[in-house]
C-alpha cells in the first residue's frame, strides 16, 4: 500500500497512441487505411478527369446495341442481330465449357500421371518425370499454338472428302475418308460428328432469352432416377450378403435398370442420328467440334495436368509409409492400397493446391484468341472492345467476370474440401 | 488481392490516359522524334525491309511529316500496332498519330473521340480464294469458311454482305494478319477477307500467288487514312496539309527530282506558295516556309510514293483506280493552297 502513490495515474494521453505498444499498432493500421483511401480516391479521380478531358463516357449502354458480327461457335443462340450483351454470353459459354471439360480432363489425366510416377515399374516411372518435367516448363501459350498448328496442317481439307461423277467413272478414291462407318469427319477445321436430333421433340422451355432443351432435361432426369435406384438396389444386395454372407445376383438387374428406361425415352422421343454431308465447301449437319476448340483443350488438360500430377505425388509421398505397409499386412493389394487407403486420406492434401490449379486453368483460357477461339475475351474482350471503342468499360467488366468465375470455384472447392477433410468426433 | 488487381488496372489506365496532351507539335519537337502507329507488317503499306527499317505506302505519309515538322524524314519511331491495339495506342498517346489502313467510319470519327484528317487510300473490302476453288463470284461463297482479321470494320462487313445475299458462313476471327494468312494458306479457311489493297500485299507475298485470285466484288467502301487525337486542331491541320501538299505537288508537277529549283524556276503561284518562296504558309501552322518542300523531297510526291510502293511496277501491282488525281478520273483531290 505504500507504493500505491508511485504508480501513475492510469489515464489516456496522445502520446500513448505512439509509445504504447497498446495502441501503436492500431495507429499505423489507421494511417496506412487514411494512405490506401487517399490512393483509391486519386485514382478514381484521375480516371474520371482523364475521361472527362477526352469527352468520354463511363457506361454500359453498349451492351443493349446491335453487335452486327457473327461467332463460328455459338452454344447459344446468337445471330449478328443479337445484342453486344449476348455476344458477351456466348463468349461466357465458351469459356465456361473449355474451363469445365479442361478441370475435369486435367483432373484425370493428372491423377493417373501422379500416381504412375511413384510407380515401381523404372521406366513408367521416368516417363512420366519427363512428361511433368515437359510440359510444366513450356509455356502454355506454345503449347495451345502447337497443337492447333498439328490439328490444322496434319488434316485433310473438306474438299479431299469430295467424290465427283469423274471420279466415280474413273474407279478413283477420294483423298481422304470419313471414319466409323461415315459418320465421324475429321478436316483442317475441325471434327464433324453426328448431331442428335428428336423426331417427337419436347421443345424448349426457360426465361426469356435463356432456352433449355426439354429432351435434354428428360434424358438427363431419367439417367439420375435409374443410377439412384440402381445405387440403392447394390446398397441392398450388400446388406443381404453382410446378413447372410451370400451376394444376389445383381448385374443383370443393374444392366436393365441402367439401360432400359434411357433406351425407352430415346424411342419415344424419336432419337436419330443427322450424319454431316459434304457440301460445297465444308461439312454440314451435324455437330463441328472446331480445331481451336479442341487445340485449346488439349493444350490446357497436358500442361494443367503436369501441376496436378505433382500436386498428387506430394500429397501420396505425404501419406506416411506405414499406412502402406499396414494395408499390405492386411492383405489387400497394390490397388485397392491406394484407392481405399492412401488417396481418400492424401485427398486431404491435395485439394487445396489443386483448387488454384483449377482458377489457373480457368483463367488461362484466355489465351483462346491465339488460336481464333471466341471465348470472353474474343468476343467482348475483342471484337465487342474494338467496335465500340469501350476499352475501360469492356476490361473492367471483364475482369469482373473472371474474378466471379474464380470465386465461385474457389467456394465450391471449399466446400469440397471441408467434406473430405479430417473428421474429428 | 481483387481490390489491388481492380486499381492497378485504373492505374494503369490513368497513367496511360496522362501521357495525351493538347499540343502534339511541342511534344514532338520536344521529343526531337515522331511516332507513328503503323501496322505490324503489311507489305508495300507498313513492312520492315531486309535492313530492319519500315518502308511502305503508309509509312511514306510518315516520313513526309517528320520531314515537314522535324525537318528530317528519319525522325520516325514507327510503333507497330494491330487491329485490336490501334485506337487504344491513338486515344492514350502512345502515338502521335495512326496512318495504318483505318477505315474513316462514322463512329470511329465521332465516338471514339478521333479525327480523320485525309484518305491517302480509297480501299474496299473484297475476297481472296484459292483458284482451284472454282469460285468466280462472292455469292457463291454459301457454306464457307472465311478468315478475318478481328477488331476491323471487315467484320461487320461481311456479316452484312452474307445477311444481303442471304447466304451463310462460318468465320475465323484471326488476331493478326500474319495468322491470318498461314490459316488461309494451310486451308483452315476458304477465303481470306480484307482491303482489296491488302489482299494485293498479302498474294504477293504468298510463294504461288498465281494460284490465288481476288474475287470481283467490293463489298463495302473503305477510306483509309492518318487519324490523330480530337483536341488538338493544329496538329491535325498540320498531318492533312502535308498530306495534301503530297498530292498537289502530283498535281502540280513537283517530284523529288525538282523540288529544290521548281520553286524558283517557275511563275506558277500556287507552286511558289506551297514551296514557300512565296509567302509564308508554314507559319500560320507553327512551321517553316519549307515545310511543304521537305515533306515533298522525303519521298516524292503521292504519285511517286504510289509507284515506288504499290504501283503496277511492284510485285504489289495495284492500278492507280480510284486513288488517280482529280484530274485523271480518280478521287484524289488536294483543296487550294491559298
Amino acid at each position: 500500500m505504500a507504493y500505491a502513490g508511485g504508480v501513475p495515474k492510469p489515464g489516456f494521453r496522445p502520446s500513448m497512441l505512439i509509445y504504447d505498444t497498446r495502441y501503436r499498432s492500431l495507429t499505423i493500421q489507421l494511417i496506412v487505411l487514411v494512405l490506401f483511401a487517399f490512393g483509391v480516391s486519386w485514382l478514381i479521380n484521375n480516371v474520371i478527369v482523364n475521361l472527362a478531358a477526352k469527352d468520354r463516357t463511363f457506361d454500359y449502354g453498349f451492351l443493349w446495341n446491335r453487335a452486327g458480327y457473327d461467332i463460328n461457335q455459338t452454344l447459344i443462340p446468337y445471330t449478328n442481330d443479337s445484342t453486344h450483351g449476348r455476344a458477351l454470353f456466348v463468349g461466357l459459354v465458351n469459356t465456361l465449357v473449355v474451363a469445365a471439360l479442361g478441370c475435369f480432363l486435367a483432373t484425370v489425366l493428372g491423377v493417373i500421371i501422379g500416381v504412375l510416377r511413384l510407380s515401381q515399374n523404372w521406366l513408367i516411372g521416368r516417363l512420366m518425370t519427363v512428361y511433368v518435367e515437359v510440359f510444366r516448363n513450356i509455356p502454355l501459350l506454345l503449347w495451345i499454338l502447337l497443337s492447333f498448328v498439328i490439328l490444322t496442317e496434319t488434316t485433310p481439307s473438306p474438299r479431299d472428302f469430295r467424290v465427283t461423277d469423274e471420279m466415280i467413272a474413273a474407279g478413283q478414291a477420294p483423298a481422304a475418308r470419313m471414319f466409323l462407318n461415315d459418320s465421324v469427319a475429321i478436316t483442317n477445321r475441325g471434327m464433324n460428328v453426328p448431331a442428335p436430333l428428336f423426331r417427337r421433340s419436347l421443345g424448349m422451355a426457360g426465361i426469356g432469352e435463356f432456352q433449355i432443351s426439354l429432351n435434354f432435361l428428360a434424358i438427363f432426369a431419367v439417367i439420375g432416377a435409374s443410377a439412384i435406384v440402381n445405387r440403392r438396389m447394390v446398397r441392398r444386395a450388400r446388406a443381404i450378403q453382410e446378413e447372410t454372407g451370400v451376394r444376389p445376383v445383381t448385374w443383370w438387374k443393374s444392366l436393365l435398370l441402367l439401360f432400359v428406361p434411357v433406351i425407352a425415352l430415346l424411342l419415344a422421343l424419336g432419337f436419330h442420328l443427322e450424319y454431316p454431308r459434304m457440301t460445297r465447301f465444308n461439312f454440314s449437319g451435324g455437330i463441328e467440334v472446331l480445331h481451336s476448340f479442341t487445340a485449346l483443350l488439349v493444350a490446357l488438360v497436358l500442361y494443367t495436368a503436369a501441376f496436378i500430377a505433382e500436386i498428387v505425388r506430394a500429397g501420396i509421398m505425404a501419406i506416411p509409409r506405414g499406412q502402406t505397409e499396414a494395408a499390405f499386412a492386411l492383405g489387400l493389394r497394390p490397388g485397392r492400397t491406394m484407392n481405399l487407403i492412401i488417396l481418400p486420406q492424401a485427398l486431404r492434401v491435395i485439394i487445396p493446391p489443386l483448387i488454384s490449379q483449377y482458377l489457373n486453368l480457368t483463367k488461362n483460357t484466355s489465351l483462346a484468341i491465339a488460336v481464333s477461339y471466341m471465348d470472353l475475351r474474343g468476343t467482348l474482350g475483342g471484337v465487342t472492345l474494338n467496335q465500340t471503342g469501350k476499352e475501360l468499360e469492356s476490361m473492367l467488366l471483364m475482369m469482373l467476370i473472371y474474378l466471379t468465375i474464380s470465386l465461385m470455384i474457389s467456394s465450391v472447392m471449399n466446400i469440397y474440401n471441408a467434406a473430405v477433410g479430417l473428421k474429428e468426433r | 488481392m481483387k481490390k489491388s488487381l481492380f486499381f492497378g488496372t485504373l492505374a494503369a489506365a490513368s497513367a496511360l490516359a496522362g501521357f495525351a496532351s493538347a499540343d502534339t507539335l511541342a511534344d514532338i519537337k520536344a521529343r526531337g522524334e515522331l511516332l507513328c502507329g503503323t501496322n505490324t507488317g503489311l507489305t508495300g503499306f507498313a513492312a520492315p525491309d531486309a535492313n530492319g527499317v519500315y518502308q511502305g505506302f503508309d509509312v511514306a505519309v510518315c516520313k513526309a511529316i517528320a520531314a515537314a515538322v522535324l525537318g528530317d524524314a528519319t525522325k520516325v519511331r514507327y510503333v507497330p500496332t494491330t487491329g485490336e491495339t490501334r485506337f487504344t495506342a491513338l486515344a492514350s498517346g502512345e502515338v502521335d498519330l495512326l496512318v495504318r489502313n483505318s477505315t474513316w467510319t462514322f463512329t470511329r470519327d465521332t465516338d471514339l473521340k478521333f479525327d480523320f484528317v485525309a484518305v491517302n487510300y480509297y480501299d474496299g473490302q473484297g475476297f481472296m480464294v484459292k483458284k482451284d476453288l472454282g469460285v468466280s463470284s462472292a455469292k457463291e461463297l454459301d457454306g464457307a469458311t472465311v478468315c478475318i482479321q478481328t477488331g476491323t470494320t471487315t467484320e461487320l462487313n461481311l456479316a452484312d454482305f452474307f445477311k444481303a445475299n442471304n447466304i451463310s458462313y462460318t468465320p475465323v476471327n484471326v488476331a493478326d494478319d500474319s495468322e491470318a494468312q498461314r490459316q488461309y494458306v494451310a486451308g483452315a479457311c476458304d477465303a481470306y477477307t480484307t482491303d482489296a489493297s491488302g489482299l494485293a500485299a498479302t498474294r504477293a507475298t504468298l510463294p504461288d500467288a498465281e494460284n490465288h485470285i481476288i474475287l470481283p466484288e467490293i463489298i463495302s467502301k473503305e477510306p483509309l487514312g492518318p487519324v490523330v487525337r480530337h483536341g488538338d486542331n493544329n496538329w491535325g491541320d498540320i498531318v492533312r496539309w502535308t498530306f495534301y501538299a503530297l498530292v498537289a505537288a502530283e498535281e502540280l508537277g513537283i517530284t523529288s527530282a525538282n523540288v529544290n529549283e521548281i520553286g524558283t524556276s517557275t511563275v506558277n503561284p500556287e507552286i511558289r506558295r506551297i514551296l514557300g518562296t512565296e509567302g509564308d504558309m508554314g507559319a500560320m501552322m507553327g512551321l517553316d516556309a519549307e515545310w511543304a518542300k521537305r515533306a515533298i523531297a522525303a519521298n516524292g510526291n503521292y504519285g511517286e510514293i504510289f509507284a515506288a510502293n504499290i504501283g503496277e511496277s511492284t510485285p504489289i501491282g495495284l492500278a492507280r483506280g480510284l486513288n488517280a488525281q482529280w484530274t485523271q478520273g480518280g478521287l484524289m483531290y488536294a483543296p487550294p493552297f491559298r
